[in-house]
């Protein structure tokens, strides 16, 4: 409970500060992008292309509604990662139901990091 | 233990007396009941009233709860059924998703709906069996009567069955028009079939 809520603060205040501080790992982030989590209701696995599709330069779908998402590459969509706010509360929400739990600030590094080299 | 339980009860029970005294001006049966209706012609069901169906205006609200689905018109559900939806555990659970929210975020937009809710009690139809559980029993538009007695002759083959709809949740999916508010058939376009004709 103590080490959660301990991850919870660290993660809030070093995303304002991304990848930089920690030794960020795009590769990684790549890896974690891919992986697939089983559910145990036997429904479909999930990972983060499941929305976002495996391609970053090419627009997702959310899963649960069919709405389109704009591309996540700030390649080639420049608005992407320009708010850390907006960042955290995604990753949040992202984490929660992919993984089924909250990701670790390194986590976040990592994903943000292979986002940024899109 | 959880405060909720009780306390979600007496609301229900506060907001339902308060509903049954305004609920005839919505759900009265005949299209002719304007004997003392000041706002003139205030037409029998919520789904066909310009008032409720309108877009919201908040920026916040459009842009949060726009951005996995269209963000629905505050007016149709009353303020109850938004506080449900909008209470921190529910948005964490939020009809199998997670629409959780900073609480900066979530008391702004808490207050928006609750200004701009639905002003009388939807029947909400009680729900079954196969929806009984904790997530699947938050409030839905698409559940109340009213939405029902204007979607039955839809088959499912063109709302579930439809990769490009996938629920009747996706007002705009057929709807091409609705995010201006606009419902009228001659907007309506479902994806694979057309527009509809009874
Ligand atoms: C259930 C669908 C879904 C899944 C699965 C999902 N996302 Fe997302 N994600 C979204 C949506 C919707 C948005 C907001 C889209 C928008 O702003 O256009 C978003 C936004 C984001 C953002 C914010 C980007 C920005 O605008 O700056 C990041 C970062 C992100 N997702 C990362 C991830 C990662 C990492 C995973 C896997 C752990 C993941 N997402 C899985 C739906 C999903
Ligand atoms: C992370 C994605 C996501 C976000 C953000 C989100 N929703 Fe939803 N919402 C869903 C999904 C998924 C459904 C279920 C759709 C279905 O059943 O097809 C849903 C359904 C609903 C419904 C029920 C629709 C019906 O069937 O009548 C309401 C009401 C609703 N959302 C309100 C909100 C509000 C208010 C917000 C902003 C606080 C919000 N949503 C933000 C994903 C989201
Ligand atoms: C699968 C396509 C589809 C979806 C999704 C859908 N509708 Fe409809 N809707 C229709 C059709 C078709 C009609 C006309 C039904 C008829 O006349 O028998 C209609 C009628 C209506 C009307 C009455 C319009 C009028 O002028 O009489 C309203 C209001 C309405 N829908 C609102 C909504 C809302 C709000 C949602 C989302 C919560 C929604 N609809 C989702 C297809 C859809």
């Amino acid at each position: 409970m103590k080490r959660h809520l301990a991850t919870v603060l660290l993660s809030a205040s070093t995303l304002i500060l991304p990848a930089t501080l920690w030794a960020a790992d795009p590769a990684a982030g790549a890896a974690g992008w891919t992986k697939e989590y089983p559910q145990a209701d036997g429904s479909a696995p999930r990972s983060c292309v499941t929305c976002h599709g495996r391609d970053l330069t090419q627009p997702g779908r959310q899963a649960n509604t069919g709405k389109v998402i704009e591309p996540m590459a700030p390649s080639v969509n420049p608005q992407r990662l320009t708010d850390s706010a907006k960042i955290e509360k995604w990753l949040t929400r992202n984490c929660r139901w992919t993984l089924g739990r909250e990701c670790t600030a390194n986590e976040k590094a990592d994903f943000i990091a292979y986002i940024k080299t899109q | 233990m959880n405060p909720f339980p009780l306390k979600s009860v007496l609301t229900l029970l506060l907001t339902g007396a308060l509903a049954m005294g305004t609920a005839h001006l919505a759900f009265a049966d005949d299209d002719d009941d304007d004997d003392d209706d000041e706002r003139g012609r205030e037409k029998s069901s919520l789904f066909e009233s310009r008032q409720a169906l309108a877009p919201a205006v908040n920026a916040t609200y459009s842009q949060e709860c726009g951005s996995c689905h269209m963000a629905y018109p505050p007016g149709l559900l009353p303020p109850q059924a938004w506080a449900q939806i909008m209470t921190p555990e529910a948005l964490a659970n939020h009809y199998g998703d997670d629409a959780s929210l900073s609480e900066e975020l979530r008391t702004e937009i808490s207050t928006f709906l609750g200004a701009n809710a639905a002003n009388v009690m939807l029947q909400m139809v009680p729900s079954g069996a196969s929806n009984a559980g904790a997530a699947s029993s938050l409030p839905r538009i698409t559940e109340s009567v009213d939405f029902k007695r204007e979607h039955d002759e839809i088959p499912a083959r063109l709302v579930t069955g439809n990769p490009e709809v996938g629920s009747f949740s996706q007002c705009n999916a057929c709807h091409r028009k609705a995010a201006e508010g606009n419902y009228d058939e001659r907007w309506i376009d479902i994806p694979g079939h057309g527009p509809w004709k009874d």
